[in-house]
């Protein structure tokens, strides 16, 4: 950017906001869509958001600019960000993290291109491979087999992967995993710049590493070329708003073409102005808000392994390599000791408790802790969690733990799900290359991704995770019953 | 002057109070705290707006928490009182000598402090020896204890502020861990008249049922209350609040009442039709 622009960076400021304050003021007559015109076309929509919100719902004009091409208060919030996250520059983003991670895949690698990534990546990033049909090397994942779940990649794993194919594009990071887990990201970037391979984080769960103390690097202070960040989560933004940042190495016109690509023309203002006034907050408050949220996380830590039974991880499992850092804010907790699975503690915890958390899988749940939380509630949580060890506690026996399952990629996910494929049942499918995901949801990572070769051990995963309880996404049959296998796949 | 002091029972009904002076007002870290002076009900406390209670009918509530488990399970020692940091309840408690612990859980210091200033009569007896006051979420002190009260009062403010979590499933579930085999919790349960409250008490109600082998709803008429008509709860492990009650050795303490009578003990238990129904359904 120019650096006239850079001196005249306020952080209090919010021009999108602030134009639709102005805008509203004006009070303009719309001949323009949407067509609920204010509000007033649709009477219950507006007593049900209210009419503050539906008024500013409205479509790109000159003083609100566009998000397709910024000139104007679009271009002045999207600086405004860039310096905040330290970034050459930021995109706004309004078609969630997913976009964000999309358009960074599309960016840099074309059909044939081979990327680095770990296997435990969002599905969004393998869908993006099956958009432009890049090959994925995955990198084996550390994996502790305490808690059963798959960790970042190690130094070592990374640089074999990137000897042994030295033609890759990019190395992809999980900056940090769901679970709060960080690799050496500037490790990472380093070895992947030496290669001349770009280095692309994945910082759904890391908006705040940008802005509070303590906290694991971010993807841009290590030198990362792109990274997509989900400010929704903890950043406080609406829910599908996101921001894409950029290094210098990429150039920002091409990548914004490439958000132009699949990205609406109808920005909405709604997940904007968010973006915006989200931004501004953190920047002028980020410091005192993430040391709350930290105390808070870290006294529910204290508290839940105080009851027994339970165990609320923290920076004590760094290793310095495959964990490199953790997540303070994060409130992972293991609960296979008291004999149920994370997505039963999950289950009684809503249905019993009225309490709602991130996610439970085989061994874990995630209770998301976040700007918006309170001490009492933090307190409901920790004794709901004491009643549902008193209750229910049982002999773990029997319980399965979480394994990585190194999977076998037969053909690149483009082809795979392109291919000539046939619906077999799942039961009856070891052996055959499946063509379509299998994953719980939340957290949305594949058990099975297209192209990828079904094993038995794959499959008695899938039946235990359905039978306690997870709720599995992926594949054109609702009941998961059935699954869409390559013609052409033989078995082994 | 013609200074009113209003309360929303439900967006469409109000009750107002004249004010003759607004004695204190500050809002503290969880809530507003106000004093009134009111010719009608005298000093009036309200939490966030709320009518906490009123010189003139808080024996009401006050006998009625307290009396009732109190004239059930006869050999009170230790006493567990979640909120309450008006004193009204730990001035009932006072008068049975058979009490040797009160421990006073209150998350507002500030409370507290107010009611001391300008409702002495309340909590006149805050300062007896057998009173522990903690200041702490209550969640967090009861999770903490085992099998170390005969009794609990839980003297909370509407579950739609800060006391929220004191009308939850786990709060009751620990509140029965830290109850002896044969303790009693009681508390107060709202109103059932308007939509909203009924709502909660029915949920409430369910969640202690879940809990506890013995629940039963009793009530009283609490003039300053929505609808001037208010529930509590009565949740035992042991003891049944009629058919273990023993008039006669409550009659023989001697303690004078203005509320609380005997008769009025059982009749308490006696609940109108739509109210049955309300607890019917959430109790199978």
């Amino acid at each position: 950017m120019k650096d006239m622009e850079k001196d005249c960076l306020d952080q209090s400021r919010a021009p999108i906001y602030e134009a639709l304050e102005k805008f509203r003021d004006m009070r303009v007559v719309p001949f323009d869509v949407p067509g609920h015109k204010h509000g007033k076309g649709n009477p219950e929509l507006t007593a049900f958001l209210g009419e503050k919100c539906v008024t500013i719902d409205v479509n790109s004009m000159k003083p609100l600019d566009n998000l397709c091409h910024p000139v104007s208060v679009i271009r002045e919030a999207e600086l405004l960000a860039a310096d905040a996250f330290g970034a050459e520059h930021a995109f706004l983003m309004v078609g969630g993290t997913t976009s964000s991670v999309q358009s960074m895949v599309l960016s840099c690698c074309k059909r044939g291109d081979k990327i680095i990534m770990p296997r435990n990546v969002h599905r969004s990033v393998i869908n993006a491979l099956v958009l432009c049909g890049a090959i994925p090397v995955y990198v084996n994942p550390d994996v502790d087999v305490r808690l059963g779940i798959s960790l970042g990649m190690s130094r070592d794993q990374v640089k074999k992967a990137i000897q042994a194919n030295p033609d890759a594009v990019a190395v992809f990071v999980n900056n940090p995993t769901y679970y709060g887990i960080c690799s050496d990201i500037r490790a990472i970037v380093k070895m992947a710049h030496e290669a001349g391979m770009l280095c692309l984080a994945d910082e759904a769960h890391g908006t705040h590493f940008y802005f509070g103390e303590n906290m694991p690097l971010s993807a841009m202070a290590a030198g990362a070329d792109m990274a997509a960040v989900s400010m929704h989560k903890s950043g406080g933004s609406l829910t599908q708003s996101s921001l894409l940042l950029i290094g210098k190495n990429v150039n920002a016109g091409h990548v914004r073409q490439i958000i132009n690509l699949t990205q609406t023309t109808s920005g909405s203002y709604l997940l904007m102005s968010s973006l915006d006034i989200s931004r501004r907050n953190l920047a002028t408050r980020g410091k005192s808000i993430f040391r709350k949220v930290v105390e808070m996380a870290e006294y529910a830590r204290e508290e839940i392994n105080a009851i027994g039974g339970y165990y609320a991880y923290g920076k004590e499992l760094n290793n310095g390599d495959s964990i490199f850092d953790f997540d303070p804010t994060k409130l992972s907790i293991h609960t296979r000791d008291i004999g149920l699975a994370g997505i039963e503690v999950y289950d009684i915890l809503r249905d019993e408790y009225d309490i709602q958390i991130e996610f439970g899988d085989i061994g874990n749940i995630l209770a998301y802790i976040s700007i918006g939380d309170r001490m009492q509630e933090v307190e409901r949580l920790v004794s709901a969690l004491a009643e549902i060890r008193r209750r229910h506690m049982k002999d773990s026996k029997g319980l399965l733990s979480q394994e990585y399952i190194d999977p076998e990629v037969v053909f690149s996910p483009q082809k795979a799900f392109y291919a000539d494929k046939k619906s077999i049942p799942l039961a009856e499918s070891a052996g055959y290359v499946c063509s379509e995901f299998v994953m719980c949801y939340p957290p949305g990572i594949p058990i099975l991704a297209p192209g990828e070769r079904i094993t038995k051990e794959i499959l008695d995963y899938i039946a235990y995770a359905k039978a306690k309880g997870c709720s599995m996404t992926g594949p054109e049959d609702p009941k998961i019953e059935n699954i869409n296998i390559l013609a052409e796949g033989e078995v082994v | 002057m013609d200074l009113w002091f209003s309360e929303c029972h439900t967006p469409d009904v109000k009750h107002s109070l004249r004010v003759t002076r607004h004695l204190y007002s500050c809002r503290s870290e969880y809530q507003q705290i106000d004093i009134f002076e009111t010719p009608e009900f005298g000093r009036v406390l309200a939490l966030d707006g709320n009518v906490m209670l009123t010189e003139r009918d808080e024996f009401i509530y006050d006998e009625m928490i307290t009396h009732i488990p109190m004239s059930v399970h006869k050999n009170v020692q230790d006493v567990l009182v979640i909120g309450a940091g008006d004193g009204g309840v730990v001035k009932e408690l006072t008068r049975y000598d058979s009490v040797k612990r009160i421990d006073l859980v209150e998350m507002d210091d500030q409370v507290i402090e107010v009611c001391r200033t300008y409702l002495p009569e309340n909590a006149c007896r805050l300062d007896d020896s057998r009173v522990h006051i903690y200041f702490d979420n209550a969640l967090r002190f009861i999770r903490r204890c085992k099998d170390e009260y005969d009794l609990i009062i839980v003297d909370s403010n509407d579950p739609f502020g800060p006391s929220e979590g004191y009308f939850t499933r786990e709060f009751y579930g620990i509140c029965y861990n830290a109850l002896h085999e044969d303790g009693i919790m009681v508390n107060q349960q709202g109103s059932p008249f308007y939509k909203h409250d009924a709502d909660a008490m029915q949920r409430s109600h369910k969640r202690i049922v879940n809990t506890f082998p013995i629940s039963r709803v009793y009530q009283a008429h609490i003039p300053t209350y929505a609808a001037g008509y208010w529930l509590f709860g009565f949740a035992s492990k042991k003891y049944h609040p009629i058919y273990d009650f023993d008039e006669a050795w409550w009659r023989s303490l001697h303690l004078s009442t203005k509320y609380y009578t005997t008769k009025l003990h059982v009749g308490s238990f006696y609940l109108p039709a739509y109210l049955e129904r309300m607890l019917e359904e959430v109790e199978n």
